[in-house]
């Protein structure tokens, strides 16, 4: 072999384009939290609509915390922050190269954001009951607030709405997990795949976090 | 490098920590703070989210690069609020009137 000629050995968990796995590992890494950055903006969008409407109608936005059961809701944040606790251990079994605790961390997390969409499905139908479907179903007790309350529905259905969405494709990420932990693709080496839905899931988590406070703990007391 | 392997009893700590503040921010809520109330608790959901993006997914260790991409995402969703709510704000100060 010539001199000049730089051929490095490296193992499958390298890829070709890449010089070390942490270049690789970082790059990873950097392409998530990108992306990521885009869904803060995307849900951004929503936080200020919600802001600049509930800065404008304090009162009928404050109307609407009777139909909101603290408790379920509570439950469901609490649900959720488990599921990150898994998913962090999931992560954290990668690195060790535990194939077995992977696929249970990661299927303890995935059962755990069913229950979350279950909850969310019942709350859903709840709304439906109570006629709280603006658009479709809609009529609100208290007729002073009847038209303006209306516009916090909307909002509740569609970030709630847009955080489901991105749980169930959640799902779907940890369902792909399982079945790379399964058919033996992560080792010790290399395990980035986890990570980086670690990194979506966590992130959803935390839309969530300022979901719950604002949607169902607004006007305990009158504005 | 790759993020070393913390132990269990870190994630268990932050997860007490989280569920904790749950509560707190349940329980405050109760309380009548006057229009503290919702500074309360959007101060309780940002040190939840602070917690996880640091330790859950690792930002405490992760490469400067990528404190970078995560402050400068921080940066852009401030202009997003700052520069909207500056102009909502600011409408009402005009001879037209409240612009709902």
């Amino acid at each position: 072999m010539a001199a000049n000629t730089e051929v490095v050995e490296h193992g499958p968990e390298l890829r070709h384009h890449f010089e070390q796995p942490d270049q690789q590992y970082q790059a990873a890494t950097l392409g998530m939290w990108t992306f990521l950055l885009t869904e803060i903006m995307f849900f951004g969008g929503l936080f200020a609509a919600y802001a600049i409407y509930r800065a404008a109608y304090p009162d009928a936005f404050a109307s609407t915390s009777q139909y909101m059961d603290v408790i379920v809701g509570g439950v469901n944040t609490a649900v959720l922050i488990c599921s990150s606790l898994t998913m962090a251990l999931a992560v954290r079994s990668g690195q060790l190269g535990q194939r077995n605790a992977v696929i249970l961390f990661t299927i303890a997390t995935m059962i755990l954001g069913a229950v979350f969409l279950g909850v969310k499905a019942y709350e859903y139908h709840h709304k439906w009951v109570e006629h709280l479907v603006p658009g479709f179903n809609w009529h609100y007790e208290d007729s002073r607030y009847a038209h303006h309350a209306q516009i916090l529905f909307f909002l509740y259905f569609v970030m709630t709405g847009m955080h489901a969405i991105h749980m169930i494709v959640g799902e779907g990420l940890l369902l792909s997990l399982v079945i790379m932990a399964w058919r033996k693709k992560f080792t010790s080496l290399w395990s980035t795949p986890i990570e980086i839905v670690g990194l979506y899931w966590h992130f959803v988590d935390i839309v969530w976090i300022f979901l719950f406070p604002l949607l169902y703990l607004i006007g305990k007391h009158k504005l | 490098m790759m993020h070393q392997v913390h132990p269990v009893r870190m994630y268990l700590t932050i997860f007490a920590v989280l569920i904790i503040l749950t509560f707190t921010t349940v329980f405050v809520a109760e309380l009548d703070l006057g229009p503290w109330n919702v500074f309360v608790a959007l101060a309780i959901a940002a040190i939840k989210a602070t917690l996880v993006i640091l330790f859950f997914m690792h930002v405490m260790e992760s490469s400067s690069l990528t404190k970078l991409f995560v402050v400068a995402g921080l940066m852009w969703l401030g202009l997003l609020f700052g520069l909207t709510f500056n102009d909502y704000m600011s409408r009402t100060w005009s001879a037209l009137g409240k612009w709902w």
